[in-house]
């Protein structure tokens, strides 16, 4: 071919249209990022969100269960002139709210582009319904269905927790499982069982234009995904039982569990002051004035607050003596309203006849005696060559009980307590220098101790059951959801069973009486129901003593072990004690008996909280 | 004698250059119809939509064509290129005081309903013109006063379009400079053009020392495509390297002023469109909107196309200017990339078959018109689909017979249908 001038601008359209024809099929054929950016453009993934799972309680009452209310929505774009004030009237907010809104799309009119905005949250069927009957009024307003949680009882606040719109901080930490406008538990239950009661979302996708118009369903729905409920959980709470530990707990300050000793189902868990159900169903507008509050209402003490156990510790100092040998139920000792020990000092202790046994001390609740146990427990040169020996061996013993430790309840957030190790105080006291009476304040369930009620009713409950526990938890097995087989398993205790009975004597006597010095929980008794109990007045640095109560009933084959914990509220026998033993009244027979209605009328009415 | 004259037209008409122009403006409907198509779709026909109202504009179209074949003698197109030219331009000059404002050019005459760009009409005569004085016999490219006198008319119009701000209607006017390249004008004249424009480009995209090594190079092959005259002659010498020279300087200073030209004599949107262009800036919502939007329909295609009417972008309306600058992201996201070679592969041999028919005419003027007619479509090929598949910046102008528009169609189709005449005229001599 001659290159002449026509063959030149040939050959550069020939080159033109092979530059032209490769671009495209680039862009075409060989990635696949249009294609893929064609799809995010026009679809749109509209989530169908499941309800959440059901929360029932042991006997199949709805704690949690699910209601339906809808979110106003408005698509500024789409917005039309419109009568503010009926539009105020019909969702009953104030019409500067409305103007407020509207001008705040107006100025970022640029960012929302075609975008709905929700305008108002959580707005009742009923309030809702009077709106959809004149939303023709107001094109761009339109309405989104939602369930959100609703609590027919008012029990277990604190325990349930609250389920809340996710946040940025809660995305991050959970990502490709959470998009922004999930709702997720927080606290409580509904944080621990979160993957069983969230279900799993589902969609429809559509096809939409570029003013982001919903044009129809992509392939006719074939690709849609529907949303699987979430799971229903059981508790092992009985809702009735739980409702009256909180209005027992009215005012006061503390805890009250009940745990099922043949199982370790909690029966009833209350943390008081707490949060009423129905703040969490809109925990968003109460959240503020529920972190103000100085009684922390939000904080779980059940399983939050480390508290010295007090008296009720003795039972254990009091069956380890007995399994190391150091200790019979005979051994008596003297107590002259206390125990010397040495350079003048003296552990003081209420005025009661002497000397006692191991029953009547129970019953008595008496200091001395128990300093006696520790010393011997302590200062067993027979077995251990040293204190510190011998320390380690009753620590040893006491983790058993569950104390010093997380219990590996089902709850989020539990606390292990505290029980001191020798390298704590050879830390404080030297090596090597420190003895018996350095310590002795642990005789009594004193000092460096500490334990939530948590794990202070699984003490009532180990009593309960002679020698094992079953580790507290608060969800049963159902059909949809099985819970981890520890919970069915027996923790044993490193005491022998044929020890304990020994000290349930004492417990017995301690609330039914008959004993040499009286017993120092009369106010528990109930004809018939065999309760045993333990008080115990635990000191607290930041005001009166508190008062502390466990117990179980009937004495054999218990069906409930109880443990209430009271901050600030002075004797275990005068508030602790009804209390628990009104739990117990309550669970077994379902009523109060006639003559301790006062009783029970009076421990509703106290407010001790302020004074 | 019936038989005769259809067999005669058969032969004096290039029937596969109209069978060319059918099957685009057929193309062109369809994708009209699909460009405007929504979830909700109107008739074809409807009158209020685009494919309707294009129907009625390809039609009148036709009458057109046959007119401009059979009822008014090609010699006529010589004679009125004076007064048509001047009448043109002072079409051109009114808009701009006498015009409606579009997207920021005042370049559209509005009468009623009915807006028209004497910019489109323009192209046919300045095309006309530009043959009239360059198939005169004593027309020489090489002559300064000749060159320069079909400079003035091409760069006229041109400088008018600038004013209405339609820089890219302007842009097709650089088209007729293939047309002086045939006629006689050096090579190294486009040579400078496109070196121009390349180092503008560079000295923007890239460091200083890029469009400097360029430049050196550039001289350098202007050079040494000299060596063989570099012995003959000291005076010869001398002047190349005296052009050489003065190309330096010339590329220098362009390289330097281009900042100042960018800063302050292209305009804001221009300046975005160059700059989303060449990569300088990321903008996918604002100005490269347009462009990442026609990529991502076009580039969604594949190889055979969703299907027409089944394209997801440019059904729901995520490109902008579909139906008009850009058509092409229709065909090229419902045909894929089997209907984007059709298009541009008919286009391309339009463009050939014109060449084709132009060479072998007798008449210069038919020739020097045939030269602009293929320039112009290939301008506006070259310039429409580089924009929609991001080689070029978003420059309005549209596809010749696809994209949606009276005017624009009504002018390629005289501008077409007139060389067909020519070129009917000049069969008739043989």
């Amino acid at each position: 071919m001659e290159i002449n001038r026509t063959n030149k601008l040939l050959i550069g359209l020939a080159v033109v249209v092979v530059i032209l024809l490769g671009k495209i099929f680039y862009i075409q054929i060989l990635t696949g990022k249009y294609r893929e950016n064609a799809m995010n453009n026009s679809m749109v993934y509209d989530v169908v969100y499941p309800p959440r799972g059901v929360i029932y309680d042991r006997n199949g009452n709805i704690l949690v269960g699910n209601r339906i209310c809808y979110d106003v929505l408005v698509t500024p774009r789409e917005v039309g002139p419109f009568d503010t004030l009926a539009l105020a009237d019909a969702l009953d907010v104030e019409a500067d709210f409305i103007r407020e809104r509207m001008a705040w799309y107006k100025a970022h009119r640029r960012s929302i582009g075609y975008r709905s905005q929700t305008l108002l949250k959580r707005v009742s069927i009923e309030r809702y319904l009077r709106f959809a009957e004149v939303q023709y009024r107001f094109p761009g307003f339109t309405g989104k269905v939602r369930t959100i949680r609703d609590y027919p009882v008012n029990a277990g606040g604190n325990l349930l927790g609250y389920v809340s719109e996710v946040d940025a901080r809660f995305i991050e930490k959970h990502p490709d499982e959470y998009k922004s406008g999930d709702y997720a538990g927080k606290t409580g239950l509904e944080a621990a069982r979160e993957k069983d009661l969230r279900g799993e979302k589902g969609y429809h996708i559509y096809l939409r234009d570029s003013r982001n118009r919903i044009q129809k369903p992509y392939k006719n729905g074939e690709a849609d995904v529907d949303a699987v409920p979430g799971k229903d959980i059981v508790t092992t709470i009985d809702a009735s039982l739980q409702q009256y530990g909180q209005e027992l707990m009215a005012g006061k300050k503390g805890s009250v569990i009940a745990i099922e000793p043949a199982t370790g189902e909690i029966l009833a868990m209350v943390s008081s002051p707490g949060i009423d159900v129905d703040m969490l169903s809109d925990i968003g507008s109460h959240y503020g004035k529920i972190i103000r509050d100085p009684n922390k209402p939000m904080f779980n003490r059940t399983v939050q607050a480390s508290y010295p156990p007090g008296s009720v510790f003795k039972l254990v100092n009091g069956l380890i003596g007995l399994q190391e040998g150091v200790l019979t139920p005979g051994n008596q000792y003297p107590c002259e309203k206390g125990f010397p020990y040495g350079r003048g000092r003296k552990l003081g202790c209420h005025a009661h006849a002497s000397p006692l046994n191991l029953e009547d001390a129970i019953a008595t609740s008496c200091n001395g005696y128990f300093c006696y146990v520790f010393r011997n427990i302590l200062e067993n040169q027979e077995a251990y060559s040293t204190t510190k020996e011998a320390f380690d061996k009753w620590r040893e013993y006491v983790l058993s009980f569950g104390f010093g430790r997380k219990l590996g309840s089902d709850f989020p957030s539990e606390l292990g307590g505290n029980i001191p190790t020798s390298n704590y105080y050879d830390r404080i006291y030297g090596k090597g220098s420190w003895k018996f009476q350095t310590v002795i304040s642990l005789s009594i369930g004193q000092g460096e101790i500490g334990a939530t009620p948590l794990q202070i009713a699984n003490l009532a409950a180990t009593v309960a059951n002679r020698g094992y526990f079953y580790i507290p938890h608060l969800v049963k097995d159902s059909d949809n959801v099985k819970i981890d087989p520890k919970y069915h398993e027996r923790q044993y205790t490193l005491v022998d069973t044929t020890q304990f009975e020994k000290v349930i004597g004492g417990m017995y006597k301690a609330v039914n009486g008959g004993g040499k010095g009286g017993g120092t929980a009369f106010g528990a008794a109930i004809p018939g129901l065999e309760v045993c109990g333990k008080t115990g007045t635990a000191q607290n640095p930041h005001g009166k003593d508190n008062s502390v109560f466990i117990c179980f009933a009937p004495r054999e084959n218990p069906r409930i072990a109880v443990a209430a914990y009271l901050e600030n509220a002075g004797f275990g026998a005068t508030w602790a004690c009804p209390i628990a033993s009104l739990m117990i009244e309550k669970y077994l027979t379902g009523s109060i008996r006639e003559e301790r209605l006062p009783l029970e009328d009076r421990m509703k009415k106290t407010v001790l909280i302020g004074k | 004698m019936e038989n005769k004259v259809d067999r005669g037209l058969a032969q004096m008409i290039d029937w596969k250059l109209v069978i060319c122009y059918l099957l685009l403006l057929v193309i062109g409907l369809a994708n009209i119809y699909a460009s405007i198509h929504s979830a909700d779709p109107e008739p074809f026909l409807a009158w209020s939509s685009r494919s309707g109202k294009q129907v009625v504009w390809a039609l009148t179209s036709l009458v057109l064509a046959t007119l401009i074949l059979f009822a008014i003698k090609p010699k006529l197109w010589e004679v009125i290129s004076v007064p048509a030219y001047l009448t043109v331009l002072v079409l051109l000059i009114a808009v701009i005081f006498l015009g409606v404002e579009v997207k920021g050019s005042r370049s559209w005459f509005a009468f009623g309903p009915v807006r028209f760009q004497p910019a489109e009409i323009s192209k046919i005569s300045t095309a006309l013109l530009l043959s009239t004085i360059m198939s005169r016999q004593n027309f020489r490219m090489s002559r300064l006063k000749d060159f320069l006198l079909a400079a003035f008319v091409i760069g006229v119009p041109m400088l008018v379009i600038v004013a209405e701000s339609e820089t890219g209607s302007a842009l097709v006017y650089v088209g007729f400079l293939f047309v002086l390249y045939r006629e006689g004008l050096s090579g190294w004249i486009l040579y400078l053009v496109g070196m121009a424009i390349v180092l503008f480009i560079l000295s923007l995209a890239t460091p200083l020392w890029v469009p400097f090594l360029v430049l050196v190079a550039a001289v350098l092959f202007f050079v040494l495509m000299h060596r063989s005259s570099i012995g003959r002659s000291l005076a010869r010498r001398r002047s190349i390297i005296r052009l050489s020279l003065a190309g330096f300087a010339v590329g220098s200073a362009l390289i330097f002023s281009t900042q100042f030209v960018f800063n302050n004599i292209l305009q804001d949107h221009q300046r975005k469109r160059i700059e989303v262009l060449l990569g300088l800036k990321e903008d996918p919502s604002g100005v490269g909107y347009n462009v990442t939007q026609s990529m991502i329909a076009i580039g969604s295609g594949g190889f055979a196309g969703k299907g027409y009417l089944r394209g997801t972008q440019t059904t729901y309306g995520f490109v902008p200017e579909q139906s008009t600058d850009f058509i092409f992201c229709t065909v090229g996201e419902e045909w894929g990339f089997l209907g984007c070679a059709l298009v541009i592969l008919l286009y391309a041999y339009m463009i050939y078959r014109i060449i084709q028919d132009a060479e072998k005419s007798r008449e210069a003027f038919t020739r020097i018109y045939g030269y602009c007619v293929a320039s112009c479509i290939f301008m506006h090929l070259f310039i429409n689909i580089g924009m929609t598949i991001g080689l070029m910046p978003v420059i309005g102008i549209p596809l010749p017979f696809l994209s949606y528009g009276g005017s624009s169609l009504w002018a390629f189709s005289i501008l077409l249908f007139i060389f067909i005449a020519l070129n009917k005229q000049e069969n008739k001599y043989f």
